[in-house]
């Protein structure tokens, strides 16, 4: 979401595809049409509602539950340095 | 059963299981996003209703598969990073550039025009809109070319130089990770999500003829979801040939693991069918099958693209024999090739020795000695020529069922497009409009299949012949990998069943709408 608002942002600033009064607003005005153009979107929304729940939900599952609780990255957990890493991978590859 | 093995063995159906799930969204992206942005153009270009209605209502569809396969791959990536620790230090710049690549265009390109896509009609110009419905397919494209470049990496690595100090391999080369490999394994991937998508809109759309709801507009989807699935298919078939071509140069082994060959010969005949023989061994004298119908010298043709050419058999390649232009050439054998491993990894040794020691010249000497014998450094892991020979049953059948799908799909689009052009008898004739919806799920089982050869075929290696699954694995306990193993094929059972339940319920409710004008 956050990725895709900055995209969006850039892109109306860069192209200025919207509409012709576009470039008379300044950067403010620029982010509250885009502001709309989200809100819109997000309420005109049917389904989309339910999809934007399992999304959010599943991302909360990946992320909170099952990377921070199942699946930390064991190298950089378990060392601090770079050449400490490539010591511990070289002495596991060669045991 | 030792831990090691357990460990290897469930990080393995784990990483299986997230993958197969991860691919049944994919290719619908892949290939439904091309076809809702063709519609769109035709109706740019048309201005006609009908495609305006058909790209509505296949872009919902679209947005539905996308919303719940989002993110799907990312726990691949998590597992690289607990339960391939080993593997993922290794492969060091290689696969991390790609994803990196992968990761910004997933979220800069496609979250960005997607949004264009769902909430853009009436509000930015209808050529904008065209393009991001455009940008939406090439960015998903572009993403899998990233991925598809990683995984061709591992089946072929180039491009790299091992850095013993680093423990990693340094990517001194970037454009020759676009391999013969990695360039047939995108298109073949990408054209066939095309023809999965083709299945899947004329399956849905004969779900309408079937309940005679907008049969115009189920018409009119099923012509263009049969040309585009034709032309997908097709492309499939073409760059599958491109990568039975460079498996046979390249892993040979997984290739005769296709067709359960063991003692190859010149015009090597393709196994149409066959009843492997269980008791069948790279050292022994059984016959390789107990029924077998072959198609004569197709092996060669496919293979090396000449009826005489010589196709070498699992024992050829473990004796180190292979007949190029009809002389008879000796390869490394696989003993040789264990020994020369052993002596990668006493020098990797004897280089972690010198580093502690500080010794500059000894760790000089250790690593030209490393280099001189690394392309076999994964063979040192194995104490019999057996440990490094993939599962031939799995991936024999799997490799046929691939086949026997994809020339049913020939088949099939062929007969609809027939059909679909004598408009009458395409509504009238139920039978198939039955054997359209029975196929939908076909095409995900013949697409799982062609993973499955790629992945079972390469086996045991996670970097073809430098590093294998038991020596890529972390040292963690196997109850932790069977605990998330459960939790992965919970939630994921859980998304497949709320796509399938929503897309049904929204297939329903859209079907009773008209959808032959927007006015309605």
């Amino acid at each position: 979401m956050i990725f895709s608002f900055t995209s969006i942002f850039l892109l109306i600033s860069l192209l200025k595809l919207t509409d012709e009064s576009l470039s008379k607003y300044h950067t403010m005005e620029t982010v509250k049409k885009i502001w709309f153009f989200y809100r819109d979107g997000f309420r005109e929304m049917t389904v989309g509602k339910t999809l934007w729940m399992i999304i959010l939900l599943k991302l909360f599952i990946f992320f909170v539950v099952i990377k921070l609780l199942f699946f930390p990255n064991l190298l950089s957990r378990d060392y601090d340095t770079d050449a400490d890493r490539a010591d511990h991978v070289r002495k596991e590859l060669t045991k | 059963m030792n831990d090691l093995t357990t460990v290897v063995d469930w990080s393995r159906w784990q990483f299986a299981l997230t993958a197969i799930y991860h691919w049944l969204f994919v290719p619908l992206t892949l290939g439904l996003s091309v076809l809702v942005a063709i519609m769109e153009s035709l109706y740019l270009k048309t201005k006609s209703e009908k495609w305006l209605m058909a790209t509505k209502f296949w872009m919902r569809l679209f947005g539905i598969n996308f919303a719940i396969g989002v993110a799907t791959g990312i726990i691949l990536e998590f597992e690289f990073g607990t339960n391939w620790s080993n593997y993922s230090w290794f492969v060091g710049d290689i696969f991390g550039a790609p994803l990196a690549i992968e990761g910004i265009l997933a979220f800069f390109m496609e979250s960005t025009f997607v949004a264009v896509m769902f909430f853009g009609w009436n509000k930015v110009s209808p050529r904008f809109h065209l393009a991001s419905t455009w940008l939406t397919a090439i960015g998903a494209s572009i993403s899998a070319l990233w991925i598809l470049v990683a995984n061709a990496w591992m089946q072929y690595p180039v491009g790299m130089e091992f850095d013993p100090a680093q423990m990693r391999n340094v990517m001194d080369n970037f454009w020759d990770l676009f391999s013969g490999i990695a360039v047939n394994k995108f298109f073949h991937a990408v054209f066939s999500g095309w023809a999965l998508a083709g299945v899947f809109v004329i399956g849905v759309s004969c779900w309408f003829l079937w309940k005679k709801r907008n049969q115009d507009f189920a018409l009119l989807s099923i012509k263009s979801a049969a040309w585009f699935g034709l032309a997908g298919l097709l492309l499939t078939m073409y760059t599958g040939d491109g990568s039975a071509v460079e498996v046979t140069k390249h892993q040979p082994m997984k290739l005769a693991a296709m067709e359960g060959l063991y003692h190859g010969t010149e015009g090597q005949g393709f196994t149409a069918f066959a009843i492997l023989n269980p008791d069948k061994d790279w050292n022994n004298d059984e016959d390789e099958y107990i029924f077998e119908i072959a198609i004569p010298r197709m092996l060669s043709i496919l293979g090396r693209h000449d009826a005489n050419a010589f196709i070498p058999g699992v024992t050829d390649i473990i004796e180190g024999r292979d007949i190029i232009n009809g002389d008879t050439v000796n390869t490394v054998s696989y003993a040789e090739r264990i020994e020369r491993g052993k002596m990668a990894q006493a020098a990797l040794r004897n280089y972690d020795i010198a580093l502690e020691k500080g010794d500059s010249v000894a760790m000089n000497v250790a690593k030209a000695d490393l280099q001189k014998n690394f392309q076999y450094f994964g063979y040192g892991y194995f104490d019999d020529v057996k440990e490094a020979i993939p599962p031939i049953g799995v991936t024999f059948w799997t490799f046929r069922i691939m086949c026997y799908l994809g020339g049913y799909f020939l088949l099939f689009f062929v007969v609809i497009l027939i059909l679909v052009y004598r408009t009458r008898l395409m509504e009238r004739a139920t039978w198939i409009q039955w054997i359209a919806m029975a196929s939908v799920p076909l095409m995900w089982v013949c697409s799982e299949a062609g993973w499955a050869v790629a992945e079972v075929g390469r086996q045991p290696w996670t970097v073809q012949d430098l590093l294998p699954t038991k020596a890529a694995i972390s040292e963690i306990p196997a109850s932790s990998v069977i605990v998330t193993f459960w939790l992965f094929a919970l939630v994921f059972t859980v998304l497949l069943v709320a796509e399938v339940s929503i897309m049904c319920r929204q297939i329903s409710k859209e079907s009773k709408k008209n959808l032959s004008s927007n006015k309605a």
